[in-house]
């Protein structure tokens, strides 16, 4: 977190999206993580997707909790509002931001301390109500702020910087995110933005809980040999099922698809995910085969990546609610009040 | 035989039954009650319940109250007995002279009965058994059979009863005419085999007017309606769940689209206490009229993020209907005990608005100003009521509401002003009142946006360290309360009819009791001022009644008189002038109670000094 602000010039000639922003529209703070911070490079994807899509920068909320994750919101869409909440309470906060105003972006912004340990709880319910957000975990697997603990996505067997071996079984949030009804799952790693960057314009664009487990190394506690988050570990044991882009209609983006097969699935928004199938025989619309799938390759110490599970047709909590088309936030007494002649009929009912 | 005269009364006195939890007696006991009112007598009725589902003890007090008086009021003149397990408890309660109606069926010593107290036996069970071959219904029904005869014996017009019934179960017309059929079984066997009327009786009056009959959990989610509320996220917990329950009714019925039928508002049933009050400030911070309503150990859950919505200035509404606590405590026992826990809650400094109001009516009144309090002032408002107001039915004036009344948004800087060019700056004290200007999310592509967060941070939202632009937000935070204490409702004051300097402050659901203490203390020849705090921070009212008299009593129901310990704190003010009058037992405070205290000890202060009383 920081409060020294980037130079406002920018070079004239800066590629502008269909809204005429740049990159640098999407751009917030100068970020005060350390060097090399895997959080910055998922920072860099979330500003790319941004500018892809061609979102207005101010109708994004975004919301944290609290650690080294929980500060890059201030580093990105530096137009729009942001909410650095309580240690693992983004959900929350967030579910009420969707409920006051339906019409916005939400962009929940959170660690695996924060998810998968305090806020573990609000994390699963979050997900199973089906709020409309993109639930991005940057998953480093250790405390950082607090200089080096084991987080609770740590796996078993793994070594801290000081050498001392994790017992604990690890937790690991997309299949706990699969199980709950998640209907956008996906698993990414910070130094695969080619991958990343999709992954988070497709979840934008999904209307129903979308999450994304992101393995984010840290480079100052948990970027050793013995780390299954290292840069070194995950580059050797990423197992991709599919790659993919996002299409949407205004803009379609030139796809260089690879040998293989392609599935295009088309979203609410009228956006189109193409998924370069890696694995031929994966289908990320079957949620058990996914939750099997997944921990087929966990036995294996393999980091399955891509968009594990979708479903195009999810609906999201205000649909649960049956609420109005209006955000709550813009209704008034005219609209909201019932009235003096109603409450004289509640009164004579009452006597 | 008795010993002692029977009490005689009309229209004054109270009836307790003691039932079994779950046998179905709630829906008869609380339409004797209305009964009562029906006949244009102000009835206070309280339902005094276990933390239990089934098979543990429960009673239900009926004051019969010609002169208006709803605190409660100790002692029982007519009990009813229906639980052998409480039997000897219930009969130690009957006052002198008093009266005990019972279930005869079964023949018992006359070591289970006193000798000055009237005994009203009817074979309840006898009736039921010979009239009903379902369980379930010889249960039920003997409640409705044991109104009858009581109806018989305080000589009610059935007719009236007849109504209530008809009420109920409209439209359910088998239930109706077997409830009525029970009703009259009863009635003719006293009437037959009973010398009716008894000592007690109800007559018909005109004390009741055009008061209404709700209870405090209900009237406040109606005021969240009329205040605007538009989101609710709670957790259930006993005595607060009858609100988001009553709210939920209230926007099914009020709240929905008429074209299209969606809901304009929405609530959630968090997965706890921490998420509940997580929603409403998310809502809050986007914009919209949120509340949750909890009870003490929600309210211990909460305080975490009820200090980010001090710092971060996000407005929020807590109702907390107060149970005695510590921990658990007593979860269905009625206390004031959460005064200092909410003044103060969260660590660090923090102070927060208090709300208390004394029956439904302010419940409701109280509820619809709180989001008006919450979006001006942008922090967390605290309404506090409790077990006594929430959940048992009050009579209290009718609920009024201005039609022109518009709600308060509070200091919201719009793109349009923002376009203009005013200076936003989220915690510039621009006017000097400590309430800054917000933004809500989305409002403008380039300007007033802003960060929201826990930690330190200077005028314009910048995370900061620096202890002078801390010490910056925590003074502004001070005069933004300061602003607060005249925009919270004000204590209401009353004078003694001859100057005095005794005073006496009170506030919430003591409020009937200290009325009503208040005549008995003049019958014993004390005079006293007093004051009737509504909220917090106090408004300078309170310390010129503290400047006004020598001793001031505090009663409040808490052990360590809470309250006393807030206006000893915030006015600084000498402890001793400071009196506690606390009762703590779980059980509503009593005119009874009030005025032995504060008599007792008005009484020591009257003793004549005997260097004077001899010369």
């Amino acid at each position: 977190m920081t409060y020294i602000a980037k130079p406002k010039f920018h070079h004239p000639g800066l590629k502008k999206n269909e809204l005429g922003y740049t990159h640098r529209d999407y751009e917030g703070k100068i970020s005060t993580l350390c060097a090399g911070c895997g959080h910055d490079s998922i920072t860099a994807s979330i500003i790319e997707a941004c500018y892809e899509l061609s979102i207005e920068p101010h109708r994004v909320a975004k919301i944290s909790g609290i650690g080294c994750s929980s500060k890059t919101p201030d580093y990105f869409l530096g137009n729009s509002h942001g909410f650095n909440s309580v240690h693992g309470r983004m959900p929350s906060v967030l579910t009420g931001a969707n409920l006051a105003n339906r019409d916005l972006i939400y962009l929940g912004v959170s660690g695996d301390g924060d998810s998968a340990s305090i806020g573990f709880g609000q994390f699963a319910h979050s997900i199973r109500r089906g709020v409309n957000m993109t639930y991005i975990v940057e998953n480093n697997g250790v405390y950082g702020l607090t200089k080096g603990q084991f987080s609770a996505t740590a796996d078993r067997g793994s070594k801290s910087k000081k050498g001392v071996t994790n017992t604990d079984n690890a937790i690991d949030l997309v299949a706990i995110a699969l199980q709950l009804g998640a209907t956008f799952v996906a698993r990414s790693f910070s130094g695969d933005k080619s991958q990343l960057v999709p992954l988070i314009a497709a979840a934008i664009g999904h209307k129903g809980a979308s999450f994304i487990d992101v393995i984010s190394p840290c480079i100052a506690f948990n970027n050793h040999a013995g780390s299954t988050k290292s840069f070194d570990y995950v580059r050797e044991h990423n197992d991709a099922v599919n790659r993919l882009d996002v299409l949407v209609g205004r803009d379609p983006i030139a796809v260089d698809y690879a040998p293989g097969t392609v599935q295009v699935v088309e979203q609410h928004d009228g956006s189109k995910i193409a998924l370069r199938k890696i694995d031929a025989d994966y289908d990320p619309h079957d949620r058990l085969g996914a939750q099997t799938f997944l921990a087929k390759h966990a036995a294996k110490g393999q980091i399955v990546t891509g968009l594990l599970y979708v479903d195009p047709d999810a609906e999201d909590l205000h649909a649960h609610l049956n609420t109005v088309e209006t955000p709550l936030n813009a209704l008034e007494a005219d609209t909201l009040c019932p009235g003096s002649a109603v409450l004289d009929k509640i009164n004579a009912s009452l006597r | 035989m008795s010993d002692k005269k029977p009490i005689s009364s009309v229209n004054d006195f109270v009836v307790r039954f003691a039932n079994v939890n779950g046998s179905g007696s709630a829906s008869a006991n609380e339409m004797f009650a209305r009964a009562i009112l029906r006949h244009g007598v102000p009835v206070s009725p309280r339902n005094i319940f276990p933390s239990n589902i089934q098979g543990l003890p429960t009673w239900y007090e009926v004051r019969v109250t010609e002169d208006g008086h709803l605190g409660a009021r100790g002692g029982v003149d007519l009990m009813v007995a229906m639980n052998p397990q409480t039997w000897d408890k219930d009969v130690a309660g009957i006052e002198p002279g008093g009266y005990l109606f019972y279930d005869s069926t079964k023949p018992m010593p006359s070591t289970k009965f006193r000798d000055d107290i009237t005994v009203i036996g009817v074979p309840l069970t006898a009736i039921t058994n010979s009239t009903y071959t379902d369980p379930r219904q010889r249960q039920l029904f003997k409640n409705i059979i044991y109104l009858g005869a009581l109806s018989a014996l305080l000589e009610m017009d059935p007719k009236l009863i007849e109504q209530l019934i008809g009420e109920q179960y409209k439209g359910k017309e088998k239930l109706l005419s077997s409830n009525v059929h029970a009703l009259h079984l009863g009635r003719d066997w006293a009437l037959q085999n009973l010398k009716c009327p008894i000592g007690l009786r109800v007559k018909k009056s005109d004390k009741v007017g055009d008061r209404i009959f709700i209870e405090g959990n209900s009237a406040a989610a109606l005021g969240a309606v009329y205040g605007g509320a538009t989101i609710c996220a709670w957790y259930p917990i006993t005595p607060s769940s009858s609100v988001a329950e009553a709210f939920t009714s209230h926007c099914k019925k009020y709240r929905h689209d008429p074209e299209t039928g969606k809901a304009k508002y929405a609530i959630v049933q968090g997965e706890d206490e921490l998420a509940s009050i997580g929603i409403v400030i998310g809502a809050s911070w986007n914009g919209a009229r949120a509340f949750t309503a909890t009870s003490g150990p929600g309210i211990s859950l909460m305080t975490e993020f009820i200090g980010l919505s001090y710092f971060a200035e996000i407005p929020a509404v807590i109702m907390n209907i107060q149970r005695a606590g510590p921990s658990t405590g007593m979860p269905t026992r009625t206390q004031q005990c959460d005064i200092i826990a909410c003044a103060y809650a969260s660590h660090g400094d923090t102070k927060h608005v208090l709300l208390f109001p004394e029956d439904p009516a302010e419940a409701f009144e109280f509820a619809a100003a709180a989001f008006d309090l919450a979006e001006r002032l942008q922090t967390t408002i605290f309404l506090m009521l409790d077990l006594d107001i929430g959940m048992n039915h009050r009579l209290c004036r009718p609920l009024k509401w201005d039609d022109a009344r518009q709600y308060d948004r509070g200091k919201v800087m719009t793109a349009e002003m923002l376009e203009e060019g005013r200076d936003f700056g989220r915690y510039l004290d621009v006017d000097g009142d400590g309430i800054p200007y917000r933004t809500y999310p989305g409002t403008h592509p380039t300007k007033g946006s802003f960060f929201t967060r826990g930690t330190s941070r200077d005028r314009y939202a910048r995370y900061s360290e620096e202890g002078t632009v801390y010490a910056d937000n925590m003074q502004r935070l001070v005069r933004k309360f300061e602003t607060a204490q005249d925009l919270v409702p004000r204590p209401l004051q009353a004078n003694a009819e001859r100057p005095t300097k005794y005073g006496v402050i009170y506030f919430g659901s003591t409020s009937p009791a200290m009325d009503e203490a208040i005549g008995l203390l003049e019958a014993r020849g004390h005079q006293l001022d007093r004051l009737r705090i509504r909220a917090f921070p106090f408004h300078s009212s309170v310390a010129s009644f503290l400047a006004e008299h020598d001793f001031v009593y505090v009663v409040e129901q808490n052990r360590d008189s809470q309250l006393r310990q807030l206006i000893v704190n915030e006015n600084g003010i000498d402890p001793v002038r400071l009196v506690p009058i606390v009762h703590y037992d779980g059980t509503p405070i009593t005119a009874r109670y009030i005025a032995k205290a504060i008599g007792d000890h008005q009484d020591h202060l009257k003793v004549t000094p005997l260097r004077k009383a001899v010369s």
